[in-house]
């Protein structure tokens, strides 16, 4: 377990490296989210007012293009000098690199969130001080799910062709839950009468799906990159 | 072609012949007069393509756990056939709808899950297209991935409403209406396995005319 962990933090801190050197991943994701989300508003403002209740699907597809974007970013740096290749080679479990790779990962989406919600807040006239912790919960456990997904199947999709096209078409199917459950949940803290029972039901079937889908990913990592 | 595959095929075929004889010896529903029958293609179908999907999916983990090729081979056949018999319960399936809810389409708990699996076959056929080597491990994830996403698929639009008829229908069905449907499901299941084994069998000789064409390139 411990040298579990030791594995984990290191890949942790070597994506965090190589990343705060470059900054490409997360200069490139953050600008392209909050492209996305001006091109949302072009098309749900009418007359200076935006749509109701639409805050919240432009939050959650906005988190799942950026995501997907990072997703492939990320591997295909790990793909062109062949060191996701040296990684797997390494003397140290397969799921404690998945594990590292996942947290990395979570590291760079919770940054774009960070910086998207507030202007989804801003742009919508969504209350996101309503209830702030239930909103961060809901978004952590919804990219926790779709992040877990996402890194096993963008590391699998490093040795296929037409990866770039493949990841979404792979992905968006598989996180249909996730998309739901986020949707909802945080729609229900949006209206007028925030509804927390709702949110509540939508974050205990998110974390479920975390649960489910987290040990499904560490047991299969290791067969699904064998050669 | 063996024998059993010859005779599953034959049956299903003289089967099909006869099915629209079966369905209209079968009554009038009271609210929705002839247009109900085609929920006798519309159920085997369904049934058929779910039968696919777990199949594909048992065959997807045998196949990463144990490497077994025959495996692999049984999963893309499974695949393909879910397609096939997922869209023909997708088509089937609004023309039923139309007049028994009036609208084409609803965003029920199950027309939802049907539509979110067959999604994921049809992205698990593109992946063994255009993934290139080695994309059958990656696709044998896909579809284990797939199999267990169905639930919270299910789970998640039922917290909505659910319109379609429940699970409880089949078995209280009049004698009249349950032999024609018995019927087509059997035809429907002899067609499913010998397409399955028919399948499955060209997929492995595709593999070993690869495999002999790669050795056949190194010597």
């Amino acid at each position: 377990m411990k040298a579990f962990l030791r594995v984990a933090a290191l890949v942790v801190r070597k994506d965090l490296t190589v990343e705060v050197r470059s900054l490409e991943v997360v200069s490139t994701t953050l600008f392209f989210a909050v492209t996305v989300v001006l091109i949302f508003a072009f098309g749900f403002v009418r007359e200076g007012v935006p749509t109701d209740g639409v805050a919240a699907a432009i939050l959650w597809i906005t988190v799942a293009f950026s995501g997907t974007l990072a997703l492939g970013r990320t591997f295909e740096r790990e793909r062109q000098a062949d060191t996701l290749r040296a990684l797997m080679l390494a003397p140290a479990d397969r799921p404690a690199l998945y594990a590292g790779k996942l947290v990395g990962m979570l590291l760079l989406m919770a940054l774009v969130e960070l910086i998207l919600v507030p202007l989804v807040g801003l742009l919508f006239q969504a209350p996101i001080f309503r209830a702030p912790l239930r909103l961060a919960g809901l978004l952590a456990a919804g990219t926790l799910g779709f992040a877990a997904i996402g890194t096993l199947f963008a590391a699998m999709l490093v040795r296929a062709r037409s990866r770039d096209v493949l990841l979404p078409v792979l992905l968006y199917p598989m996180t249909v839950p996730v998309m739901i459950a986020g949707v909802r949940g945080t729609a229900a803290l949006f209206q007028p009468q925030p509804d927390a029972g709702m949110a509540q039901f939508w974050f205990a079937l998110l974390v479920f799906f975390d649960v489910v889908f987290v040990t499904l990913a560490l047991w299969t990592f290791e067969p699904l990159m064998t050669d | 072609m063996t024998t059993a595959v010859k005779a599953q095929l034959g049956i299903a075929a003289l089967m099909f012949a006869a099915s629209p004889w079966v369905i209209n010896a079968a009554p009038h529903e009271a609210t929705m007069g002839l247009v109900y029958k085609i929920y006798f293609y519309h159920m085997p179908s369904a049934w058929m393509f779910m039968l696919a999907a777990i199949v594909a999916g048992v065959a997807s983990a045998r196949f990463l756990f144990t490497k077994r090729q025959a495996s692999d081979a049984t999963a893309v056949a499974a695949a393909e056939l879910a397609v096939v018999f997922g869209l023909l319960a997708l088509v089937t399936g609004p023309l039923w709808a139309r007049k028994a809810w009036g609208v084409w389409w609803v965003w029920d708990a199950r027309l939802t899950s049907s539509l979110m699996l067959f999604l994921i076959f049809v992205a698990y056929l593109l992946l063994r297209q255009f993934g290139g080597p080695g994309s059958e491990k990656l696709s044998a994830g896909l579809a284990l991935f797939g199999m267990a996403n169905v639930p919270f698929i299910y789970v998640s639009v039922n917290y909505w409403r659910t319109l379609h008829p429940k699970t409880s229908v089949v078995p209280t069905l009049p004698v009249e209406m349950g032999r024609p449907l018995w019927f087509c499901v059997t035809a429907f299941l002899l067609l499913f396995l010998a397409l399955l084994s028919l399948r499955a069998t060209l997929e492995r000789h595709r593999t070993r005319i690869d495999a002999l064409y790669l050795s056949h390139d190194e010597a």
